[in-house]
């Protein structure tokens, strides 16, 4: 597929080396906004993008309870914040593609619960958030064959891909044998 | 004879059903972690909190205020039977509800997953 004479891809993988989805991605889905609007597909797609966006505005508030805890030590706490930091890419891609197909962007809501009575040290805090990572791998890997617009499939792919890397990263900080534990994830 | 006081009356055999449950619910807690990005049993996330949950009307959950309208008017009571066709395929189920999941879609991972949540979500206390 190209856009502009350019081979379409909407990952840009100069940007700071992490999986970034282009603007071209999101842009790309303006030349379908015409024809989506009022389809029952296109009020599917964000709906499905507007959960995902919830999940990951939440994301990025667990991520800040966690960094605010005091528990993180100078090795996890780095590494914490650049995962949010990607919730946070992640959920500027949706919003953005919500908007393209002419619907509402969900916003963060004004308070969180989490169990923070039951985060004692940097293991409670880390478990958590490999819970939260590993629930999002799931998520995504459901939500990828309901859309009915390939690309955000795949758009939805890539944050897949990160999620199961941060997913991955926790399992190795708490020293969880194997690593990865299997060749498919459901 | 009731089939409780028939497996007191055989140790063995009721050790191996007791096992069979622990195996099931054990397995159940492990298709239950996919659920954790959305939803946890004792607080509301981007889903409902599921403590309180079988014998509920879907779109009740006490404090949870972000259901779908598809949802609340499904008529759906949970139990076994509803939420094992709920997880199967969401989107079919009910059509426009905010859980935009393809399901579990192998039985054996649906009954432990339900086995689970009925003994999870009433042995727990709903955070305020």
């Amino acid at each position: 597929m190209e856009q502009q004479g350019q081979p379409f891809s909407f990952i840009n993988p100069g940007r700071r080396n992490a999986l970034v989805l282009t603007a071209g991605a999101v842009a790309l889905l303006a030349g379908r906004e015409a024809l989506a609007k009022g389809q029952p597909t296109s009020e599917a797609d964000v709906r499905i993008l507007n959960t995902a966006l919830a999940a990951e505005l939440e994301a990025v508030a667990a991520y800040q309870a966690g960094a605010e805890s005091g528990l993180l030590g100078t090795t996890a706490k780095p590494i914490a914040l650049q995962f949010q930091g990607h919730h946070r890419e992640h959920a500027d891609l949706l919003a953005g593609a919500v908007r393209k197909l002419g619907g509402k962007p969900v916003e963060a809501r004004s308070r969180y619960s989490f169990p923070l009575e039951k985060l004692k040290s940097e293991a409670d805090v880390l478990r958590f958030a490999a819970g939260l990572e590993r629930g999002a791998v799931s998520a995504y890997l459901n939500a990828v064959p309901l859309f009915n617009d390939r690309r955000l499939a795949q758009a939805a792919a890539s944050i897949l891909g990160d999620e199961a890397m941060h997913w991955a990263v926790f399992r190795q900080v708490q020293g969880e044998t194997p690593v990865v534990p299997a060749a498919f994830m459901s | 004879m009731k089939v409780a006081a028939f497996l007191a009356l055989l140790p063995a055999a009721g050790s191996a059903a007791a096992a069979t449950d622990a195996a099931l619910l054990r397995r159940g807690e492990q298709v239950y972690d996919r659920c954790a990005a959305c939803h946890a049993i004792e607080q509301h996330r981007t889903g409902p909190a599921h403590c309180g949950l079988f014998g509920r009307k879907a779109g009740a959950a006490p404090g949870y205020a972000h259901y779908s309208e598809a949802l609340k008017k499904s008529g759906i009571v949970w139990d076994d039977k509803s939420l094992a066709r709920f997880l199967a395929d969401p989107m079919t189920v009910v059509p426009g509800t905010s859980m935009t999941y393809l399901g579990v879609t192998d039985p054996r991972e649906r009954e432990a997953l339900v086995a689970y949540m009925r003994q999870a979500t009433k042995e727990c206390k709903l955070a305020r």
